[in-house]
């Protein structure tokens, strides 16, 4: 039988176990060091007009309190909140159709058209919603030639033009995963459900719908944490008006090349995400004991 | 459902229509067609060294994520060893940490260890950000490897080298390709790190991209977007009648 070895030595019956641990040892090494120099940083204090850090000092921390900042931080919350919702809420039926069709045609239609966007990248997809919602855009020039409004509608630079992109952008993953938690659920439950006189409407509420539970959890979670990440959406189509943390941090970066102020905005921005998915984990804890497996 | 597919096809139906107008103003329904802003992207010099720096970026970071991942899913597999929950934690953690958060904690690292403005740091940044994916797509083909095939081969006298030439990694060969293709792909798209890891010299073809539109408002940036879509969704298509995108993502009904 295979002994348990350490990381670092062969043991009989592992062979390569040392090439084949080493170098991903090395990658998580360099990303834990790239994390440490935002810690780093974010304890140091600004020096203007030098890239080098000052002293040691919490005053960073201090600063993100400031109304300016603060508001930031809660419009990001907000833009996210409202985009993992509305993502959940569209991204619900699209991942349903996506188990359930026997249209193996219309199955994979739906699934490239869901999955390409994810590969466009978000520029590409930042750049297509601002022809999309601008003034002159597409659903503004085509109302406006309905005859059903009489000036452009704003979108750009507004919460809602940042939100209707980023659901986009986000949607893509949600379909994933609430289609993986739909697929895992036994169709027994249903057969069940119907056969005892249930109907299609009672039958998704009490059995479909609670057993994705933890599908959809896992995916709101996702989503908020892809929008959290968002930089190019907000930047381009909130235009300045509509700024989120990862907005705030390239501004500091590279306008005022104040680096340890940004560091210290990574750090609490992580600290946030890493509480709502310890949170959420706690939620997951009941759920999971009536998932399917 | 058509509300919904009407809305996530929408902007590349607009975008497509935007390249093909020969109006440089955004106006719908254009007035007359043309191939012009295609010409244009195509030749527009920092296009083409975006692309370049991207592709060369891309090959790099893909194939160091796929050999560094798929070493590391195996021993994951099949090997206990010390730190093996920990590395795989830090490994799979880039997908909850926002991206401008790793670009700008490579930024850092590269100045202090002198690696700022070079390829290297770009590439290893982008090795992180894909790892996650490539460690994904090789677990599904790990876990739907018969172990007795290898068992059988080590009993009839196959040394472990010959083992794994000649039974595990033909089997995983479909799990290797897709996460390798998802690697390429995830890397040639990304922005937001790269954006703070880049400099002018190595710029990849979104930063490129989003420089561009942030200072001109001409259709090109439409037309490359076309070019970009038909690539992709041809990409994809293809994995899908080779591969099974249902499989690699999990998605299939059981």
């Amino acid at each position: 039988m295979p002994v348990c070895g350490g990381a670092g030595r062969v043991v009989k019956g592992q062979p390569f176990l040392r090439s084949f641990v080493t170098p991903a040892a090395l990658c998580a090494f360099a990303f834990l060091a790239a994390m440490a120099a935002v810690l780093q940083y974010s304890v140091r204090t600004f020096v203007p007009g030098s890239l080098e850090p000052g002293g040691f000092a919490l005053e960073n921390f201090a600063d993100l309190l400031k109304p300016l900042y603060a508001r930031v931080f809660i419009d990001t919350v907000w833009i996210c909140f409202l985009t993992a919702v509305f993502t959940l809420l569209i991204g619900y039926p699209l991942a349903y159709a996506l188990v359930r069709l026997r249209n193996q045609f219309a199955k994979s239609f739906i699934l490239i058209t869901v999955i390409t966007p994810l590969f466009l990248g978000e520029v590409v997809r930042t750049y297509s919603w601002i022809i999309v919602l601008g003034n002159n855009g597409f659903i503004n020039s085509v109302l406006l030639k309905l005859g059903l409004i009489a000036q452009p509608i704003q979108f750009m630079f507004t919460t809602v033009g940042v939100v209707v992109a980023l659901v986009h952008v986000t949607m893509p993953v949600m379909v994933v995963i609430l289609a993986a938690a739909l697929s895992h659920i036994d169709r027994n439950y249903l057969r069940a459900a119907e056969s005892l006189g249930a109907g299609p409407i009672r039958a998704f509420a009490t059995v479909t719908l609670p057993l994705s539970m933890p599908g959809i959890v896992a995916g709101v979670t996702t989503a908020f944490a892809w929008t959290f990440s968002a930089f190019a959406t907000p930047q381009l189509i909130g235009g300045g008006r509509v700024n989120m943390i990862s907005n705030l941090v390239y501004q500091l970066g590279f306008a005022s090349f104040n680096f340890p102020f940004a560091a210290s905005l990574c750090v609490a921005g992580l600290t946030l995400i890493v509480i709502i998915l310890w949170l959420t984990r706690l939620a997951m804890r009941p759920l999971e004991r009536i998932g399917p497996h | 459902m058509l509300a919904i597919l009407a809305f996530l096809l929408l902007p590349s139906v607009v975008v497509v229509l935007a390249a093909f107008n020969d109006s440089a103003l955004l106006s719908f329904p254009p007035h007359a067609w043309s191939l012009r802003w295609f010409a244009k992207a195509v030749e527009y010099r920092d296009f083409q060294e975006g692309l370049r720096n991207g592709l060369i970026v891309a090959s790099w970071a893909s194939a160091i994520a796929l050999a560094v991942g798929a070493a590391f899913a195996f021993a994951i597999d099949h090997y206990k060893f010390r730190l093996k929950a920990p590395i795989e934690a830090v490994l799979l953690s880039p997908l909850f940490v926002p991206h401008f958060t790793v670009g700008l904690g490579f930024l850092i690292l590269a100045a202090q260890i002198g690696l700022a403005r070079t390829y290297t740091i770009v590439v290893v940044c982008h090795v992180i950000l894909v790892l996650p994916f490539v460690l994904r797509s090789v677990y599904v083909s790990l876990r739907n490897l018969d172990r007795r095939l290898e068992l059988a081969a080590a009993s009839l006298g196959a040394p472990p080298l010959r083992v794994l030439a000649t039974i595990t990694l033909p089997l995983l060969l479909p799990g290797l390709v897709s996460g390798w293709l998802f690697a390429a792909i995830l890397s040639f798209n990304e922005f937001t790190a790269s954006l703070f890891v880049t400099a002018q010299r190595t710029q990849t073809l979104p930063v490129v991209m989003y420089n561009y539109v942030r200072e001109y408002a001409d259709p090109s940036m439409a037309a490359l977007s076309v070019i970009y879509i038909t690539a992709t969704a041809v990409l994809l298509t293809l994995a899908n009648a080779f591969f099974g995108l249902n499989k690699i993502l999990n998605v299939e009904q059981h």
